[in-house]
């Protein structure tokens, strides 16, 4: 198995999988549990006719994809109990408002961290009420990455909680303020959608325009192919409800200066998922074959694959991260301290 | 992988993948009357840190499903404890089948005796020697507690013996198979048993809990009640799964607690636990 496109193929026809032998389904399963699918895949083959083993241990990924769930609504509660007194919009974002809103992209998903989203200039009261009211603390005290995550990031540096072990990533907004394109947070904000006690979800537009520079704008694709379900899941969605969802996504990508990284999110879905996308949408790039490439990098033992296409695009990541004389800076004192 | 074994354990099935070729030799011979297995549950996956240290200096990371980011890399010479550990990890990150008790188990006539305790506390090695005498060895780390029938199933995983256990082991089972003496790891000298065969051959029977007991050994014999509350506490302190498992595990766990009699024991030595036990079981259970 050199690839993960077993898994892709898994997901996208669930029937699939009944001309799998014993090697292929360890192969699938320990796939999609490094790839932080296996919940997602598990809830895919339900009511599916499979051998008893296969069964007991999809029973399995369910239950754990189920208190995943749970957990994951609980630390927002969490959260928004701490921030009683916050006068301000808290967006929930990724996996806890996918579940939160009941979402195709919540059914079996893994969710790790909360992820939340405050206005810039009262994100020092959200820091504070987190830290006094709601038990979370840093989770370590370096002067350099502190700095640097205040001045340069989205978010602030990661809090965890002292009793659940927990951690809180508090947005701003969607990508690092170095990076090129410079979405408009304060809008995504305004338009949020309501979903009562005081927290909100992103627009169906907004949630995609994170979701994609998510997957393409930030970071080394690591997480690639459950990033990549999340955008098909919004997008399938989405543009079943409304016939204008494509026009407005299109619209709004714009505004936020993330039209090219929602195109790629989108051909990639299509070629990938099978996601139903316009025509307009669909003209390949002749770098989509090596976004592929990195997205399926893994083989049936659960290891990364392809070391050089990895390697590209983790630098690629910094790259999109910080102008050149900024990250020769950046990688200067990291090497110094490391 | 370059090597490769899959073997079930109770109700798990392990894919093994090594760098090397001695972990896996050593594990199919000390697990060679176990049942095999097709599809796995679990992968585990004894990997070099770095190319150069599968030749130099061999040290294998021991990486899998579920991994410790944090877990140092072991001599190749201490393979075999490395594949262990990685078991024992998947089973206690990833198994939600049954309810996870740390704990060792052995059986009579259908009931079975559970122990738990701190590491330490001689759990693992009365255990053991009990599976020697009149009793079948059910599990020497894990307890699988069913969570609709209340059933402990058995988990019989190689007995992990350590430091003076090691000894005193070969004295009482003089004809059991034990692995390579692993010297100067992270909790002193391991060396492995094979279960007497029983404890495999009837792997898959299962045993109504009959009594808990909390063993504590290095103290005068002495055996002490203790509340139902402080029992359910120190349980799913011993669980690594309570939590996930939601309301299904507290209903398991308070069923367990309600129904189960369970004991403190304090002991010096083998014979005095032995007799503890004995006397406790035509006693309670």
């Amino acid at each position: 198995m050199k690839d993960a496109a077993i898994l892709v193929r898994a997901l996208r026809d669930p029937a699939s999988t009944t001309a799998l032998d014993s090697g292929g389904w360890t192969a699938l399963l320990t796939l999609a549990r490094a790839e932080l699918l296996l919940g997602t895949l598990a809830r895919r083959l339900e009511g599916i006719d499979l051998p008893q083993p296969i069964q007991a241990a999809l029973i399995d990924a369910r239950l754990n994809a189920e208190y995943q769930r749970r957990s994951a609504l609980w630390e927002a509660d969490c959260a928004r109990r701490a921030l009683t007194e916050f006068d301000g919009g808290i967006v929930l974002m990724k996996g806890t408002a996918y579940v939160a809103a009941g979402l195709k992209a919540g059914e079996g998903r893994h969710i790790g961290d909360l992820d939340i989203m405050v206005a810039h200039k009262a994100i020092a009261g959200a820091e504070r009420l987190l830290l006094t009211q709601g038990g979370w603390e840093w989770v370590k005290e370096d002067a350099y990455d502190d700095a640097y995550y205040r001045d340069h990031m989205h978010e602030l540096p990661p809090m965890i909680h002292k009793e659940r072990d927990r951690m809180i990533d508090v947005h701003h907004t969607i990508l690092p303020m170095t990076a090129r394109p410079q979405p408009d947070a304060a809008a995504m904000l305004d338009d949020a959608i309501d979903i009562g006690n005081g927290l909100s979800i992103f627009a169906p537009e907004d949630m995609v325009c994170h979701c994609a520079a998510h997957l393409i704008a930030d970071g080394d694709l690591t997480g690639g192919l459950r990033n990549l379900w999340d955008m098909h899941c919004l997008l399938s969605e989405f543009s079943a409800q409304d016939t204008q969802f494509w026009a407005q996504l299109a619209a709004r990508s714009r505004h936020h200066q993330l039209q090219p990284a929602v195109q790629r999110a989108a051909r990639l879905s299509a070629r990938l998922y099978g996601t139903s996308i316009p025509q307009s949408w669909a003209k390949a790039h002749w770098h989509d074959s090596l976004f592929i490439r990195r997205i399926l990098a893994r083989d049936g033992w659960g290891r990364g694959s392809a070391p050089l296409t990895r390697l590209l695009f983790y630098i690629r990541s910094h790259w999109l991260r910080m102008p050149p004389l900024m990250l020769a800076r950046h990688l200067w004192t990291k090497w110094r301290k490391a | 992988m370059r090597h490769e074994f899959h073997v079930r354990v109770g109700p798990a099935a392990f894919r093994i993948g090594s760098d090397w070729r001695a972990p896996i030799d050593q594990m199919r011979a000390l697990y060679a009357d176990y049942p095999a297995a097709d599809f796995t549950d679990f992968t585990v996956r004894l990997e070099a840190a770095r190319f150069l240290r599968r030749f130099l200096r061999p040290s294998a990371a021991i990486n899998g499903d579920y991994r410790l980011p944090d877990a140092a890399p072991l001599p190749l010479g201490q393979g075999l404890l490395a594949a262990e550990m990685g078991m024992n990890l998947q089973m206690a990150l990833g198994w939600r089948r049954q309810l996870i008790l740390h704990a060792s188990a052995v059986e009579r006539e259908g009931r079975a005796l559970i122990m738990t305790g701190a590491s330490g506390s001689g759990k693992s090695t009365l255990s053991a020697m009990l599976g020697q005498k009149n009793w079948r060895f059910m599990g020497d780390e894990f307890a699988l507690i069913d969570m609709v029938s209340g059933d402990a199933v058995p988990y019989p995983r190689l007995i992990s013996l350590k430091n003076e256990a090691i000894a005193a082991m070969q004295k009482h089972a003089p004809d059991a198979r034990f692995g390579p003496l692993m010297q100067g790891t992270p909790k002193g000298d391991i060396r492995h048993m094979v279960p007497p065969a029983p404890a495999i051959v009837r792997m898959q029977a299962r045993a109504k809990p009959a009594l808990l007991l909390f063993p504590r050994f290095g103290y005068e014999p002495a055996v002490r009640e203790i509340d139902a509350g402080e029992v359910f506490m120190r349980l799913t302190q011993a669980s690594t799964n309570y939590v996930a498992l939601g309301e299904a595990g507290f209903e398991a766990l308070t069923r367990f607690v309600q129904n189960i009699p369970a004991r403190a024991i304090d002991y010096q030595s083998g014979e005095q636990a032995e007799a503890l036990v004995n006397q406790l079981w035509d006693q309670l259970a």
